[in-house]
């Protein structure tokens, strides 16, 4: 025989411990004190968390006051982003557009969320303030092309910002107004 | 000049740090030297110096002499007296002079240029986000180097024309423009067609045309190229890409023979505008608004993308070896072009020599521009003498040819991107020859071909051209080819394996490691020591040819 052996005797066990109540009764105290107690979980998905102010959730374009989309594809976003989730195509404003002041916007824009990682340096980088990482947190999708957010998609998610520089609608009235001497 | 002939160099201090450099030259310049950076806008080392911009202020001191008896005047170490001038001059129309001292970053040379930035911000549009200089923009540049990095300004900014159409390849943004007048220079010296001024001069200086006039000259864009800002933007290139994302890759512009140095600017595989690269021997840094659209044949429709055996597509591998079938059961003869790179070049003609089969080129002969555009419109038409492809210019006509495929002496043609119906050569003896054709765009006598072997473009590969100075100059890949393609010079070395058996240079190192050896003009050159400015060859076995080329920028001929 290898080595050392200690045989243990096992103990007889008790009456009570035979019969599991006191164990039982032990565990129903607790689940009972939960039962009554307060709630620690939450019901998602019925019952959404609160979002924090400054949550960074999915990327998405928003209009000014006056519906005009802020973005004017500079392409700052799409340079910063880290995993190179966005790509944008810009675009000419088109002289007879209401907008034609501003010159230039995004002919497409789309935002791969498979691929962003909620990072905001897009916000953080954008000089238009036109790009925001919003509260929506729960992206799901059946193909891969779901996840790619499109111009659409991104201003539907983005809605109207509630901002007051209007800073292209002085650019427009300055040149309305034109120069003093002129 | 001294006895061996070079320049002898003057001394001169920046910052108090000695620097030799070439005499006649600006503080510009001569800052370059000794590493130091005087900001400018309006000057341009090819343009005449106006010194409008005020930009390039500094201080400057001569040594002082005594000016009776002319003795030098002496500090008390013994140091030779500097007399400062008591205001700030600008660089650009300073000659350098011996003993010079120059001050580039005193405080009052700092005042100056943050005092000069914060004019030329006053009224400057805050379009960065939707300026296409931006990024390469010397006045974003300068105002972070330079500038005081606020502004104190809080009054309207002047209003001016935006969008404004100067030509047909040309749009103008009145509030970006600086007034440096480098576009007007432009077209007064170098273009020579005086369209642009300034009018309403004062606070409200606009960069117009005269009237009845547009910027529609053949090197308009070089005015967008020289703009500092972004007042003067191409409109092709207008809000297509940010240029920081694009990779620049060194190319040559195969529009004539000139050969202009280029930069190629693409991304992800897609080339989006071309610009010209300083060469000071053969295009300074300018180039014709023509060679700028040559990137769009690579995705034209003309452009040919599939190996075709019969109008059937097949694969790399069968249409050679159908091509090899072809020119060896047949009478052969090869009808190359100047296209072709150098490599190219000496591929067809160890065919040829292997065919025993003749050698014909066509010429593309038209009127040059006496600038940058040279009568030859073939970027390689010395390369083929070189390589000794041929010995004579190319023919007008290929008649010749014609008339030995009439007699039965010539019935497979290896035809390297021309197109024989446009040289004299008819669609039935088109259609009763068999023909291989070599080239990157379709034309009717590539929808005849029996084999197609579809090439790449000068954008997709790498090579050399000899420009009509002899200057060898290579070219490099910017872009991938359409997929299933193979360089040219790849196929032509298969080609030739099947046609030989003999294992056959197949890259571009082992082609010249073969020209190097064989031919005395490119003796110890290799592809990757060819310099970027390019190298010149000695073409002297060749002046007595008739070449087309009248006086141009960087030419002139030998028999006038």
């Amino acid at each position: 025989m290898p080595g050392k052996t200690k045989v243990l005797e096992r103990k007889p066990l008790s009456i009570a411990e035979r019969t599991y109540l006191p164990q039982i009764v032990t565990g129903l105290k607790t689940t009972l004190s939960n039962l009554f107690g307060k709630t620690v979980t939450r019901e998602y998905p019925e019952q959404p968390p609160p979002i924090p102010d400054g949550y960074r959730g999915v990327p998405t374009l928003v209009k000014d006051p006056n519906g005009r989309e802020k973005c004017v594809s500079c392409q700052l976003c799409e340079f910063v982003c880290p995993p190179k989730a966005i790509r944008i195509t810009p675009g000419l404003i088109e002289e007879e557009s209401e907008d034609a002041h501003v010159e230039k916007g995004p002919e497409e824009f789309e935002i791969n969320m498979l691929r962003c990682i909620y990072c905001g340096l897009c916000q953080e980088v954008c000089p238009e303030e036109a790009i925001w990482l919003q509260n929506i947190y729960s992206v799901s999708g059946y193909t891969r092309e779901e996840f790619i957010n499109n111009k659409q998609t991104l201003y539907e998610l983005g809605g109207t910002l509630p901002d007051e520089h209007l800073k292209w609608d002085k650019k427009k009235s300055a040149e309305d107004e034109g120069n003093p001497h002129h | 000049m001294s006895d061996n002939g070079d320049q002898e160099l003057v001394e001169i201090f920046v910052d108090d740090q000695s620097v030799k450099v070439p005499p006649g030259i600006n503080a510009i310049e001569a800052a370059k030297f000794a590493g130091k950076e005087i900001p400018h806008y309006c000057y341009h080392p090819k343009l005449s110096v106006v010194g409008n911009c005020r930009m390039c202020l500094m201080e400057m001191g001569t040594p002082m002499r005594d000016r009776e008896t002319g003795t030098p005047i002496m500090e008390e170490d013994g140091s030779q007296k500097i007399g400062w001038i008591p205001k700030p001059v600008i660089g650009c129309s300073t000659t350098i002079s011996p003993g010079m001292h120059i001050k580039t970053e005193s405080n009052l040379v700092k005042d100056c240029q943050e005092g000069v930035m914060e004019f030329l911000l006053v009224n400057h549009p805050l379009d960065c986000p939707i300026c296409d200089q931006a990024g390469e923009c010397s006045l974003q540049e300068f105002a972070m180097d330079y500038g005081r990095g606020y502004s104190r300004y809080t009054e309207r900014k002047n209003v001016k024309p935006k969008r404004t159409r100067l030509g047909p390849r040309v749009t103008l943004d009145d509030e970006r423009c600086i007034l440096c007048s480098r576009c007007i220079r432009f077209g007064q010296e170098i273009a020579e067609e005086d369209v642009l001024g300034f009018i309403d001069r004062g606070s409200f200086s606009t960069l117009a045309c005269h009237p009845n006039h547009e910027l529609d000259h053949n090197y308009s864009l070089n005015t967008v190229d020289i703009c500092p800002v972004g007042a003067l933007t191409s409109t092709d290139f207008r809000f297509k890409m940010r240029v920081w994302f694009l990779k620049e890759t060194p190319s040559i512009c195969t529009e004539s023979s000139v050969g202009t140095n280029t930069l190629v600017w693409s991304r992800e595989g897609k080339i989006h505008r071309i610009t010209p690269r300083r060469n000071d021997a053969v295009n300074d840094t300018w180039m014709t608004d023509s060679g700028r659209e040559y990137y769009k044949r690579v995705e034209a429709e003309s452009r040919l993308n599939q190996f075709q055996i019969n109008g059937n597509t097949a694969d790399a591998g069968a249409a050679i070896q159908e091509a090899a079938r072809l020119l060896d059961s047949g009478r052969s003869a090869i009808v190359a072009s100047g296209q072709q790179s150098v490599e190219e070049q000496y591929l067809t003609k160890m065919i040829a020599d292997h065919l025993n089969a003749p050698v014909y080129m066509a010429r593309h002969w038209e009127k040059g521009d006496g600038l940058l555009l040279s009568e030859d419109r073939m970027p390689n038409t010395r390369g083929a003498l070189l390589t000794q492809l041929t010995t004579k210019l190319p023919q007008e006509t290929l008649s010749e040819l014609g008339e030995k495929m009439n007699s039965g002496e010539i019935d497979t043609l290896l035809v390297a991107g021309e197109n024989l119906i446009d040289l004299g050569i008819s669609n039935e003896q088109i259609n009763k020859a068999n023909v291989l054709f070599l080239g990157t765009q379709s034309n009717s006598t590539s929808e005849e071909a029996n084999v197609l072997l579809p090439g790449l473009t000068v954008f997709e590969k790498n090579g050399s051209f000899v420009n009509l100075n002899f200057i060898l100059q290579k070219f490099q890949q910017a872009v991938p080819g359409p997929a299933g393609l193979i360089p040219d010079i790849m196929l032509l070395g298969k080609l030739l394996h099947r046609l030989t058996g003999n294992e056959t240079p197949t890259n571009i190192n082992s082609v010249w490691e073969e020209l190097s050896s064989k031919y005395p003009e490119f003796t110890g050159i290799s592809f990757a020591n060819i310099p970027t400015e390019g190298q010149e060859l000695d073409g002297a076995n060749y002046t007595q040819l008739d070449f087309p080329e009248t006086k141009s920028l960087k030419f002139n001929p030998v028999n006038s």
